[in-house]
């Protein structure tokens, strides 16, 4: 249902009244409609399903993400056990 | 490039300026058969159709050794796409059959069943084409037939050629010799031609830079042998790709195949593609590849064997021969779980969900 | 920042599987709702890298497999009709109707057509305005917009020989109805990541307070779906159950406003059945008044098509979590992939289809 794929708009034109655009895979390019990122901007990423571009990506959000992923495990590392024991404790209160 | 065509002594009564398609007249045996064959496609293979013979069958010497047989059709659509045309997929499809026996390809045939309707210039580009690629790789374009059917839209040209080719004493390669702890090598980067296709077909366009691998790989072979090494499996991933390929051996020999998802060479732009239309790199087909099935102890040695020629520069090891589930391929997924590479089911067809 | 390959990375993914290894006490089970979802977690082994205890219960988020019977066979029906041109994502073409599927329409001598995106099918009805084009929209409210601008334009550019076989489902309902199901086993859901993308995730709330279930906005790449497991086991060890959002790059809480619009101008809410579950009411999109001429079903007459599923089929209970695939007496017998009974053998993401594929591995080394 959901095969979404990251792509960086290239260009952007008006075709047939319709907002199209250039859209690159990482190498691989397809026309996307832009109907629904009205407002996409040169360079932007967009998540595009079936030719449609869905939703904007932000970049930012996607750095923190990952960061957030780095960071897992370093308390424990630091604090042994700590999750686990937290887990424990809060299942016990639930 | 039509070039080659000559019009000059055409006596058809629609000469081939005013009619320029083929008509069922091509197909009947008489004389517009023959016109095409002398005034297309013997111009067309060049110097590799120059003893294409105009009677039954051709005579050829064929020296000592075991005569390895194949054929194979050729149907694709487009007929032309980026990196090549079906007149190459044609020539080097046949050659690497034989070559994968460890064959040295002789002499090619080819038969052509053409729609009526297709434009003679499109037939005199695929005659180059198989011209071309038949000098490159050495063999000879040397008997063959032209049917003409009224079906279809008028673009069809179907190709079927035939090879033969002389196995050298004491090569034995084949499926069933594969065993375990042989070492699973391919010669380079995966689903080049799939994705080449796939980018003109209509419904799917999509701009790429990638160009079909299609490519004679008698030579690589002839490289690999020359090691010394005892080659057990040859095997060049068409249809159905990597995954079909290794799912027959591991099948033929009732061993299990082990392979590395992380050593896969699978180039960025392949691997966008699929993402794109949902499909596995594993499935998608190839022209220029093959795997080899190896002793372990002689895979560094074929590998720089491989390294060393112009069609094996991408060299990898991508797996190994294992006792455990015989008849299947599994694969190590980049983050350490397993999933099992399944024989395709049919056409690959691009997904959304 | 490419948006793929970092959310690959297996340095990550080991953290977040020891992240959930250290916070599993007990025994869970999740589903995952989305296809996409199951693709990916056996392709990249992730169910075989989680604790023994958490449980991936595959959902019925591929619409493929959920397409009611009835559909195909009048989608068969239509496309096998002279002079029609049927389109249709590729996903569909090995789809058994009742008798066949799309691929023997074709070999039949129908003019069925495998496109990229529905405007590729509006662009075939006007390069040939004198044929008959109709374009099977299946899918989520993920696919919803595609084919709902698709319609809005053929209606906006005047293309009347274009129409639109309707078959959309929605999440929420389905999350509703299985948890209604007596014999329910889902603890906690991973909602699908690119319906809300669209939809955003309003919708679930409700769902989570009134079911007491997790449920947490999940991703495709492998430390999404990681991450999307390490939230929900983290929530329900603690006894919680809320909504969390663990695909922020590209879900809004808002959703896509525009797209939002246009799925209310063109579509409005019906009844659906579900193959392999059954009528679930208001779960699913059907033309709107506005754009009923487009409606396929109704201009070729096929409304009078009512088919039954097989009774050896026992995808609904497999759809639900009630029943594994191989405990299925057809698994592997009548059943197969090459020749599927229903849903959920039919499609790659489907779950016997997937049990099909990786069990084999695990019953010859049980061996």
């Amino acid at each position: 249902m959901c095969l979404a794929v990251p792509g960086r708009v290239l260009s952007i034109a008006e075709v047939d009244g319709t907002l199209m655009a250039d859209v690159d895979f990482g190498g691989v390019r397809k026309a996307v409609c832009l109907q629904y990122i009205p407002d996409a901007t040169i360079g932007e990423y967009v998540v595009v399903h079936v030719g449609f571009a869905i939703q904007r990506l932000d970049e930012e959000s996607a750095r923190e993400t990952l960061a957030n992923f780095e960071r897992l495990g370093i308390l424990q590392d630091e604090f042994g056990d700590g999750f686990t024991r937290a887990a424990e404790q809060a299942g016990a209160d639930g | 490039m039509t070039a080659g065509l000559d019009f000059e002594n055409w006596t058809c009564p629609l000469p081939l300026r005013d009619t320029p398609q083929v008509v069922m007249g091509h197909g009947g045996g008489g004389a517009m058969s023959a016109e095409l064959v002398e005034h297309l496609f013997r111009p067309g293979y060049g110097a590799a159709g120059a003893d294409t013979e105009l009677g039954d069958s051709a005579v050829v010497p064929v020296g000592a050794g075991r005569i390895a047989f194949s054929t194979d059709s050729f149907v694709v659509k487009p007929m032309f796409f980026p990196g090549g045309s079906i007149g190459d997929l044609a020539v080097n499809g046949t050659v690497n059959d034989l070559a994968m026996s460890g064959a040295t390809p002789l002499y090619l045939s080819a038969a052509f069943i053409l729609q009526e309707g297709t434009p003679l210039a499109e037939i005199g580009r695929i005659a180059e084409a198989m011209g071309a690629a038949a000098g490159a790789a050495g063999v000879r374009l040397v008997t063959g037939d032209t049917k003409v059917v009224d079906t279809g839209s008028g673009d069809g040209v179907y190709v079927t050629t035939s090879g033969v080719g002389v196995v050298p004493d004491g090569v034995e390669i084949g499926p069933r010799r594969a065993a375990i702890g042989d070492a699973v090598l391919i010669s380079g980067a995966i689903g080049v031609h799939g994705v080449a296709v796939m980018s003109c077909r209509e419904g799917l366009e999509f701009g790429t830079t990638i160009a079909s691998d299609t490519a004679p790989l008698h030579g690589l072979v002839a490289a690999m042998l020359a090691t010394g090494a005892d080659l057990h499996t040859l095997r060049d991933p068409t249809r159905g790709g990597v995954a079909a390929a290794l799912n027959e051996i591991a099948h033929a020999a009732g061993i299990g195949v082990e392979v590395v998802e992380r050593d896969l060479p699978i180039p960025a732009e392949v691997r966008d593609a699929c993402s794109l239309l949902g499909l596995d790199p594993l499935q998608v087909a190839n022209e220029g590849k093959l795997l080899a099935f190896v002793p372990a102890d002689r895979a560094d040695e074929v590998l720089a064997a491989m390294r060393a020629h112009r069609y094996g520069s991408g060299a990898r090891r991508i797996g190994t021969c294992v006792p455990e589930h015989p008849g299947m391929v599994v694969a190590r997924t980049a983050l350490g779980g397993t999933r099992v590479v399944n024989l395709p089911l049919g056409e690959q067809l691009p997904r959304i969900c | 920042m490419r948006y793929l390959d970092e959310f690959s990375d297996p340095d990550l993914a080991r953290k977040l599987l020891d992240q959930i290894h250290a916070a599993t006490t007990r025994p869970w089970a999740m589903m995952e709702v989305c296809g996409g979802q199951t693709h990916s977690i056996i392709r990249h082994g992730i169910d075989q890298l989680l604790p023994k205890g958490v449980e991936m219960i595959h959902g019925p988020g591929c619409p493929v497999c959920v397409t009611p019977l009835e559909i195909i066979d009048k989608a068969l029906a239509i496309a096998a009709q002279p002079g029609v041109i049927f389109c249709s994502f590729g996903d569909m073409l090995r789809v058994p109707g009742s008798s066949q599927d799309l691929f023997g329409i074709k070999s039949g001598g129908g003019d069925v057509r495998v496109v990229y995106s529905p405007l590729d099918a509006l662009t075939i009805a006007r390069e040939n305005p004198d044929r008959q084009v109709v374009f099977f929209g299946i899918g989520f409210e993920t696919t919803a917009p595609a084919n709902a601008m698709t319609v809005y334009q053929a209606k906006r550019l005047g293309v009347p020989n274009f129409s639109l076989l309707v078959s959309h489902v929605l999440v929420p309902p389905a999350i509703a109805a299985i948890m209604e199901s007596p014999r329910c086993r889902v603890q906690a859901f991973l909602a699908a990541g690119h319906v809300c993308s669209v939809m955003g995730t309003g919708e679930y709330p409700a769902l989570a307070e009134k079911y007491r279930v997790p449920i947490v906005v999940t991703g495709f790449e492998p430390l999404d779906i990681l991450e999307g497991i390490r939230r929900t086991v983290v929530q329900l060890e603690a006894g919680r159950h809320v909504l969390e959002n663990a695909y922020p790059r590209a879900v809004r809480d808002e959703g896509n406003l525009p797209a939002k619009a246009m799925l209310e101008d063109v579509f409005e809410v019906t009844d659906r059945t579900w193959r392999g579950i059954g009528m679930i009411p208001k779960s699913g999109w059907r033309l709107s008044a506005k754009y009923r001429d487009f409606d396929a079903e109704l201009r070729f007459a096929v409304t009078d098509i009512h088919t039954e599923e097989s009774p050896l089929c026992r995808s609904g209970e497999v759809l639900q979590g009630l029943l594994k695939p191989h405990e299925c007496a057809a698994f592997g017998k009548q059943c197969t992939p090459r020749n599927p009974l229903g849903a959920t053998m039919v499609s790659s993401e489907g779950a016997c289809a997937a049990y099909y594929a990786y069990r084999r591995l695990e019953l010859v080394q049980i061996r």
